[in-house]
Protein backbone atom coordinates (compact mmCIF):
# COMPACT_ATOMS: atom_id res chain seq x y z
CA UNK A 1 0.00 0.00 0.00
CA UNK A 2 1.46 3.50 -0.78
CA UNK A 3 2.30 5.82 2.43
CA UNK A 4 0.61 9.18 1.11
CA UNK A 5 -3.10 9.23 -0.95
CA UNK A 6 -4.98 12.05 -2.86
CA UNK A 7 -7.65 13.20 -0.64
CA UNK A 8 -11.27 13.29 -1.81
CA UNK A 9 -12.01 16.73 -3.07
CA UNK A 10 -14.64 17.93 -0.39
CA UNK A 11 -17.47 18.73 -3.34
CA UNK A 12 -18.36 18.49 -6.69
CA UNK A 13 -15.35 19.28 -9.26
CA UNK A 14 -18.01 22.17 -10.40
CA UNK A 15 -18.93 23.50 -7.08
CA UNK A 16 -16.67 26.39 -7.03
CA UNK A 17 -17.77 27.69 -10.78
CA UNK A 18 -17.93 30.56 -11.78
CA UNK A 19 -15.16 31.57 -9.74
CA UNK A 20 -13.02 28.42 -10.42
CA UNK A 21 -14.20 26.14 -13.43
CA UNK A 22 -14.62 22.34 -13.07
CA UNK A 23 -12.22 21.56 -15.85
CA UNK A 24 -9.22 23.56 -13.70
CA UNK A 25 -10.39 21.72 -10.40
CA UNK A 26 -11.18 18.57 -12.18
CA UNK A 27 -7.26 18.57 -14.07
CA UNK A 28 -5.60 20.34 -10.78
CA UNK A 29 -6.71 17.63 -8.36
CA UNK A 30 -6.42 14.84 -10.34
CA UNK A 31 -3.71 15.17 -12.60
CA UNK A 32 -1.67 17.96 -10.59
CA UNK A 33 -2.56 16.87 -6.98
CA UNK A 34 -2.28 13.31 -8.09
CA UNK A 35 0.96 13.17 -9.35
CA UNK A 36 2.60 14.72 -6.31
CA UNK A 37 1.19 11.73 -3.99
CA UNK A 38 2.89 9.40 -7.02
CA UNK A 39 5.79 10.89 -7.07
CA UNK A 40 6.62 11.75 -3.26
CA UNK A 41 5.31 8.16 -2.52
CA UNK A 42 8.47 6.99 -5.26
CA UNK A 43 10.81 9.39 -3.85
CA UNK A 44 10.02 7.79 -0.22
CA UNK A 45 9.65 3.93 -0.90
CA UNK A 46 12.37 1.37 0.82
CA UNK A 47 13.94 4.71 2.32
CA UNK A 48 13.92 5.92 6.18
CA UNK A 49 11.90 8.50 5.14
CA UNK A 50 8.56 6.33 5.12
CA UNK A 51 8.81 6.22 8.52
CA UNK A 52 8.09 10.03 8.86
CA UNK A 53 4.35 12.01 8.84
CA UNK A 54 4.64 14.59 6.11
CA UNK A 55 4.73 17.23 8.41
CA UNK A 56 7.39 15.63 10.02
CA UNK A 57 9.21 15.53 6.66
CA UNK A 58 8.48 19.26 5.58
CA UNK A 59 10.24 20.33 9.19
CA UNK A 60 13.15 19.42 8.09
CA UNK A 61 12.95 19.28 4.25
CA UNK A 62 16.76 20.89 3.90
CA UNK A 63 17.57 17.71 4.86
CA UNK A 64 15.63 15.69 2.11
CA UNK A 65 16.09 15.40 -1.67
CA UNK A 66 14.34 17.71 -3.95
CA UNK A 67 11.64 15.30 -5.25
CA UNK A 68 10.38 15.33 -1.16
CA UNK A 69 10.54 19.08 -1.25
CA UNK A 70 8.90 19.58 -4.43
CA UNK A 71 6.16 16.51 -4.38
CA UNK A 72 5.87 16.44 -0.29
CA UNK A 73 5.43 20.20 -0.31
CA UNK A 74 2.66 19.92 -3.42
CA UNK A 75 0.74 17.64 -1.38
CA UNK A 76 1.05 19.52 1.65
CA UNK A 77 -0.21 22.30 0.38
CA UNK A 78 -3.30 20.84 -2.56
CA UNK A 79 -4.55 18.89 0.65
CA UNK A 80 -5.00 22.16 2.59
CA UNK A 81 -6.00 24.17 -0.12
CA UNK A 82 -8.76 21.68 -1.34
CA UNK A 83 -9.79 22.25 2.51
CA UNK A 84 -9.97 26.20 2.46
CA UNK A 85 -12.62 26.81 -0.29
CA UNK A 86 -16.04 25.59 -0.72
CA UNK A 87 -19.42 26.47 -2.47
CA UNK A 88 -21.51 29.52 -0.80
CA UNK A 89 -18.40 30.66 1.14
CA UNK A 90 -16.29 33.99 0.84
CA UNK A 91 -17.39 36.78 2.65
CA UNK A 92 -15.75 37.63 6.05
CA UNK A 93 -14.15 35.50 9.11
CA UNK A 94 -15.70 36.36 12.45
CA UNK A 95 -14.86 35.60 16.15
CA UNK A 96 -11.21 35.40 16.85
CA UNK A 97 -10.05 35.48 13.88
CA UNK A 98 -11.30 38.40 12.58
CA UNK A 99 -9.86 40.48 15.92
CA UNK A 100 -6.42 39.05 15.15
CA UNK A 101 -7.00 40.36 11.71
CA UNK A 102 -7.79 43.49 12.78
CA UNK A 103 -5.28 43.90 15.32
CA UNK A 104 -2.31 42.67 12.86
CA UNK A 105 -3.45 44.21 10.09
CA UNK A 106 -5.86 47.26 10.98
CA UNK A 107 -9.02 46.10 8.91
CA UNK A 108 -9.99 43.10 6.82
CA UNK A 109 -9.72 45.22 3.85
CA UNK A 110 -6.30 45.97 4.62
CA UNK A 111 -5.35 42.44 4.90
CA UNK A 112 -7.20 41.34 1.78
CA UNK A 113 -4.69 43.84 0.03
CA UNK A 114 -1.58 42.47 1.48
CA UNK A 115 -2.21 39.10 1.21
CA UNK A 116 -3.40 39.85 -2.57
CA UNK A 117 0.19 41.73 -3.17
CA UNK A 118 1.68 38.71 -1.99
CA UNK A 119 -0.45 36.37 -4.31
CA UNK A 120 -0.05 38.75 -7.56
CA UNK A 121 3.79 39.31 -7.15
CA UNK A 122 5.27 35.97 -6.69
CA UNK A 123 6.65 35.75 -9.29
CA UNK A 124 6.68 32.43 -11.41
CA UNK A 125 5.36 29.80 -9.42
CA UNK A 126 4.35 29.19 -5.80
CA UNK A 127 2.17 30.32 -3.12
CA UNK A 128 0.40 33.08 -1.56
CA UNK A 129 -0.36 32.31 2.78
CA UNK A 130 -1.50 33.73 6.13
CA UNK A 131 0.26 32.24 8.69
CA UNK A 132 0.53 32.07 12.51
CA UNK A 133 4.45 32.88 13.25
CA UNK A 134 5.46 33.16 16.45
CA UNK A 135 2.16 33.90 17.35
CA UNK A 136 1.41 36.63 15.21
CA UNK A 137 -0.65 36.45 11.99
CA UNK A 138 1.66 36.98 8.61
CA UNK A 139 1.22 37.19 5.20
CA UNK A 140 3.90 35.69 2.74
CA UNK A 141 4.63 34.13 -0.20
CA UNK A 142 7.01 30.82 -1.24
CA UNK A 143 8.45 29.58 -4.50
CA UNK A 144 7.07 26.48 -6.30
CA UNK A 145 5.59 23.78 -3.62
CA UNK A 146 7.40 25.22 -0.87
CA UNK A 147 5.65 26.22 2.45
CA UNK A 148 5.70 27.79 5.88
CA UNK A 149 6.32 24.66 7.27
CA UNK A 150 9.93 23.82 5.81
CA UNK A 151 12.80 24.87 7.28
CA UNK A 152 13.50 26.31 3.94
CA UNK A 153 11.06 29.38 4.11
CA UNK A 154 11.76 32.88 4.94
CA UNK A 155 8.60 33.04 7.22
CA UNK A 156 8.17 29.65 9.43
CA UNK A 157 4.80 29.06 10.48
CA UNK A 158 1.21 27.37 10.62
CA UNK A 159 -0.57 28.09 7.35
CA UNK A 160 -4.21 29.60 8.14
CA UNK A 161 -4.78 30.17 4.34
CA UNK A 162 -3.14 29.41 1.25
CA UNK A 163 -3.74 30.39 -1.91
CA UNK A 164 -2.08 28.70 -5.60
CA UNK A 165 -0.49 31.13 -7.79
CA UNK A 166 0.65 28.67 -10.15
CA UNK A 167 -0.77 29.25 -13.19
CA UNK A 168 -2.31 25.56 -14.17
CA UNK A 169 -4.39 26.75 -10.94
CA UNK A 170 -5.90 29.39 -12.99
CA UNK A 171 -5.10 29.67 -16.75
CA UNK A 172 -7.89 27.78 -18.72
CA UNK A 173 -10.41 30.12 -16.97
CA UNK A 174 -8.13 33.01 -16.52
CA UNK A 175 -5.29 32.95 -18.54
CA UNK A 176 -2.57 36.35 -18.02
CA UNK A 177 -4.99 37.78 -15.98
CA UNK A 178 -3.91 36.04 -12.17
CA UNK A 179 -5.24 39.11 -10.44
CA UNK A 180 -8.52 38.50 -11.62
CA UNK A 181 -8.12 35.04 -10.19
CA UNK A 182 -7.10 36.08 -6.86
CA UNK A 183 -10.30 38.74 -6.60
CA UNK A 184 -12.25 35.39 -7.58
CA UNK A 185 -10.94 33.87 -4.61
CA UNK A 186 -12.26 35.73 -1.91
CA UNK A 187 -15.45 34.23 -3.22
CA UNK A 188 -14.88 31.30 -2.17
CA UNK A 189 -12.67 30.97 0.75
CA UNK A 190 -14.11 28.86 3.75
CA UNK A 191 -13.67 30.51 6.45
CA UNK A 192 -14.87 28.33 8.93
CA UNK A 193 -12.17 26.13 8.38
CA UNK A 194 -9.60 28.40 8.32
CA UNK A 195 -10.76 29.60 11.66
CA UNK A 196 -10.69 26.15 12.91
CA UNK A 197 -7.18 26.12 12.05
CA UNK A 198 -6.05 29.75 13.69
CA UNK A 199 -7.55 28.28 16.79
CA UNK A 200 -5.53 24.99 16.73
CA UNK A 201 -2.56 26.77 16.17
CA UNK A 202 -2.62 29.60 19.09
CA UNK B 1 17.30 52.42 -26.16
CA UNK B 2 14.26 51.49 -25.58
CA UNK B 3 12.60 48.12 -24.89
CA UNK B 4 10.60 46.88 -27.62
CA UNK B 5 8.21 43.93 -28.82
CA UNK B 6 9.54 42.22 -31.78
CA UNK B 7 7.13 41.57 -34.79
CA UNK B 8 6.95 37.00 -34.38
CA UNK B 9 8.60 35.85 -36.82
CA UNK B 10 6.01 33.73 -38.12
CA UNK B 11 1.63 34.07 -38.12
CA UNK B 12 0.18 33.54 -34.79
CA UNK B 13 -2.14 30.56 -36.51
CA UNK B 14 1.00 28.95 -37.89
CA UNK B 15 2.17 26.79 -35.51
CA UNK B 16 -1.16 24.88 -35.29
CA UNK B 17 -1.92 22.11 -34.49
CA UNK B 18 1.29 22.29 -32.23
CA UNK B 19 1.19 25.35 -30.45
CA UNK B 20 -2.10 27.27 -31.05
CA UNK B 21 -3.02 30.51 -32.14
CA UNK B 22 -4.92 31.25 -28.70
CA UNK B 23 -1.66 30.02 -26.60
CA UNK B 24 0.07 32.86 -29.01
CA UNK B 25 -2.30 35.53 -28.71
CA UNK B 26 -2.06 35.22 -25.12
CA UNK B 27 2.15 34.03 -24.65
CA UNK B 28 3.29 37.00 -27.15
CA UNK B 29 0.35 39.37 -26.86
CA UNK B 30 -0.35 39.58 -23.20
CA UNK B 31 2.73 37.95 -21.51
CA UNK B 32 5.17 38.79 -23.52
CA UNK B 33 4.20 42.33 -23.89
CA UNK B 34 3.67 42.48 -20.35
CA UNK B 35 7.33 41.89 -19.64
CA UNK B 36 8.28 44.97 -22.43
CA UNK B 37 5.83 47.25 -20.72
CA UNK B 38 6.88 46.51 -16.89
CA UNK B 39 10.52 46.62 -17.69
CA UNK B 40 10.32 50.00 -19.34
CA UNK B 41 8.38 51.33 -16.42
CA UNK B 42 11.24 50.12 -14.56
CA UNK B 43 13.75 51.91 -16.07
CA UNK B 44 12.64 55.06 -17.09
CA UNK B 45 14.25 57.30 -15.58
CA UNK B 46 16.83 55.36 -14.19
CA UNK B 47 20.74 54.60 -15.55
CA UNK B 48 20.03 51.64 -17.08
CA UNK B 49 17.35 53.73 -19.64
CA UNK B 50 19.16 53.89 -22.83
CA UNK B 51 21.30 50.70 -22.23
CA UNK B 52 20.73 47.69 -24.58
CA UNK B 53 18.88 45.01 -23.12
CA UNK B 54 21.61 42.40 -22.36
CA UNK B 55 23.56 45.05 -20.60
CA UNK B 56 20.03 45.79 -18.62
CA UNK B 57 20.18 41.74 -18.08
CA UNK B 58 23.63 41.65 -17.02
CA UNK B 59 23.71 44.35 -14.70
CA UNK B 60 20.38 43.82 -12.90
CA UNK B 61 21.51 39.92 -12.38
CA UNK B 62 21.84 38.52 -8.79
CA UNK B 63 20.96 42.60 -7.10
CA UNK B 64 17.74 41.80 -5.13
CA UNK B 65 16.89 45.08 -5.30
CA UNK B 66 16.57 45.08 -8.77
CA UNK B 67 14.77 41.64 -9.04
CA UNK B 68 12.26 43.45 -10.75
CA UNK B 69 14.65 44.51 -13.81
CA UNK B 70 15.71 41.36 -13.78
CA UNK B 71 12.57 39.23 -13.77
CA UNK B 72 10.83 41.50 -16.57
CA UNK B 73 13.73 42.05 -18.60
CA UNK B 74 15.35 38.67 -18.69
CA UNK B 75 12.14 37.33 -19.59
CA UNK B 76 12.11 40.06 -22.72
CA UNK B 77 15.08 38.30 -24.30
CA UNK B 78 13.78 34.73 -23.44
CA UNK B 79 10.81 35.17 -24.84
CA UNK B 80 12.41 37.02 -28.21
CA UNK B 81 14.67 34.29 -28.11
CA UNK B 82 12.14 31.62 -27.86
CA UNK B 83 9.93 32.89 -30.39
CA UNK B 84 12.89 32.20 -33.45
CA UNK B 85 13.84 29.01 -31.68
CA UNK B 86 10.62 27.71 -33.41
CA UNK B 87 8.78 27.78 -36.74
CA UNK B 88 6.18 26.10 -38.86
CA UNK B 89 7.24 22.69 -39.98
CA UNK B 90 10.23 22.75 -37.83
CA UNK B 91 11.84 19.89 -35.63
CA UNK B 92 13.48 16.68 -36.42
CA UNK B 93 16.98 16.42 -36.51
CA UNK B 94 19.52 19.38 -37.35
CA UNK B 95 21.89 19.64 -40.30
CA UNK B 96 25.35 21.72 -40.39
CA UNK B 97 27.44 22.68 -38.01
CA UNK B 98 24.78 21.52 -34.96
CA UNK B 99 24.60 18.18 -36.26
CA UNK B 100 28.11 18.27 -36.10
CA UNK B 101 28.54 19.33 -32.56
CA UNK B 102 25.61 17.87 -31.35
CA UNK B 103 27.55 14.32 -32.11
CA UNK B 104 30.58 15.61 -30.80
CA UNK B 105 29.82 16.64 -27.72
CA UNK B 106 26.55 14.51 -26.64
CA UNK B 107 27.53 11.12 -28.75
CA UNK B 108 24.39 11.14 -31.10
CA UNK B 109 21.28 13.45 -31.73
CA UNK B 110 19.22 10.87 -29.97
CA UNK B 111 20.95 11.52 -26.57
CA UNK B 112 21.17 15.17 -26.86
CA UNK B 113 17.00 14.93 -27.22
CA UNK B 114 16.90 12.66 -24.22
CA UNK B 115 19.10 15.13 -21.88
CA UNK B 116 17.07 18.36 -23.16
CA UNK B 117 14.41 16.73 -22.78
CA UNK B 118 14.78 15.74 -19.42
CA UNK B 119 16.42 19.42 -18.56
CA UNK B 120 12.66 20.59 -19.72
CA UNK B 121 10.69 18.10 -17.97
CA UNK B 122 12.36 17.83 -14.39
CA UNK B 123 12.35 21.76 -14.07
CA UNK B 124 10.29 21.97 -11.36
CA UNK B 125 8.06 25.26 -11.72
CA UNK B 126 8.22 27.59 -14.07
CA UNK B 127 11.34 27.85 -16.19
CA UNK B 128 13.23 27.31 -19.34
CA UNK B 129 15.65 24.60 -20.56
CA UNK B 130 18.54 25.55 -23.08
CA UNK B 131 21.10 24.49 -25.70
CA UNK B 132 23.96 25.96 -24.73
CA UNK B 133 27.94 26.63 -26.05
CA UNK B 134 30.17 26.83 -22.96
CA UNK B 135 33.70 26.72 -22.89
CA UNK B 136 33.63 25.52 -26.40
CA UNK B 137 31.27 22.75 -25.51
CA UNK B 138 27.46 21.76 -26.34
CA UNK B 139 25.65 21.55 -22.81
CA UNK B 140 22.11 21.00 -21.81
CA UNK B 141 21.61 23.78 -18.94
CA UNK B 142 17.83 24.56 -17.48
CA UNK B 143 16.69 27.98 -15.41
CA UNK B 144 13.93 28.64 -13.03
CA UNK B 145 11.72 31.47 -13.58
CA UNK B 146 13.47 34.58 -15.62
CA UNK B 147 16.88 33.19 -15.24
CA UNK B 148 19.20 32.80 -18.49
CA UNK B 149 22.19 31.35 -19.65
CA UNK B 150 23.73 34.97 -20.20
CA UNK B 151 24.79 35.78 -17.16
CA UNK B 152 26.14 32.13 -16.07
CA UNK B 153 29.08 32.83 -18.65
CA UNK B 154 27.20 30.81 -21.39
CA UNK B 155 25.64 31.39 -24.69
CA UNK B 156 22.32 30.55 -25.45
CA UNK B 157 22.06 28.29 -28.74
CA UNK B 158 18.09 26.95 -28.46
CA UNK B 159 15.48 27.76 -26.01
CA UNK B 160 11.65 25.90 -24.73
CA UNK B 161 9.83 27.80 -22.64
CA UNK B 162 8.34 25.17 -19.71
CA UNK B 163 6.41 27.83 -17.53
CA UNK B 164 2.94 26.52 -17.80
CA UNK B 165 1.61 29.67 -19.68
CA UNK B 166 3.37 28.33 -22.58
CA UNK B 167 1.29 25.14 -22.79
CA UNK B 168 -1.34 24.80 -20.83
CA UNK B 169 -4.10 26.03 -22.83
CA UNK B 170 -2.79 22.89 -25.69
CA UNK B 171 -1.23 20.38 -23.32
CA UNK B 172 -2.60 20.97 -19.37
CA UNK B 173 -0.62 18.90 -17.27
CA UNK B 174 0.74 17.63 -20.38
CA UNK B 175 4.24 18.71 -20.20
CA UNK B 176 5.91 15.99 -21.67
CA UNK B 177 3.62 15.74 -24.72
CA UNK B 178 4.37 19.47 -25.39
CA UNK B 179 8.58 18.96 -25.22
CA UNK B 180 8.36 16.21 -27.83
CA UNK B 181 6.08 18.48 -30.10
CA UNK B 182 8.72 21.15 -29.69
CA UNK B 183 11.28 18.81 -30.63
CA UNK B 184 9.88 16.72 -33.39
CA UNK B 185 7.86 19.71 -35.06
CA UNK B 186 9.03 22.93 -34.01
CA UNK B 187 12.52 23.50 -33.40
CA UNK B 188 13.83 25.73 -35.94
CA UNK B 189 17.62 24.28 -36.52
CA UNK B 190 18.77 27.06 -39.07
CA UNK B 191 18.58 30.06 -35.78
CA UNK B 192 20.70 27.20 -33.70
CA UNK B 193 22.80 27.36 -36.09
CA UNK B 194 23.18 30.89 -36.81
CA UNK B 195 23.90 31.10 -32.87
CA UNK B 196 26.80 28.71 -32.86
CA UNK B 197 30.47 30.48 -32.41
Amino acid sequence: MSKFELPQLPYKFDALEPHIDARTMEIHHGKHHAAYVANLNKAVEGTDMEKLSLEELLKNISKYPAAVRNNGGGHFNHSLFWTLMGPNKGGQPSGDLLSAINSEFGSFDSFKEKFSAAAATRFGSGWAWLTISNGKLAVSSTPNQDNPLMDVAEVKGTPILGLDVWEHAYYLHYQNRRPDYISAFWNVINWDEAARRFKEAK
Amino acid sequence: MAITLPELPFAKNSLEPYISERTLEFHYGKHHNAYVVNCSKLIENTELQNEPLEVIIKKSAGNASMAGIFNNSAQVWNHSFYWNCIKPNGGGAPTGKAAELINKDFGSFEKFVEEFKNAAATQFGSGWAWLVQKDGKLQIMKTPNADTPMVHGAKALLTIDVWEHAYYLDYQNRRPDYITTFVEKLINWDFVNSNIE
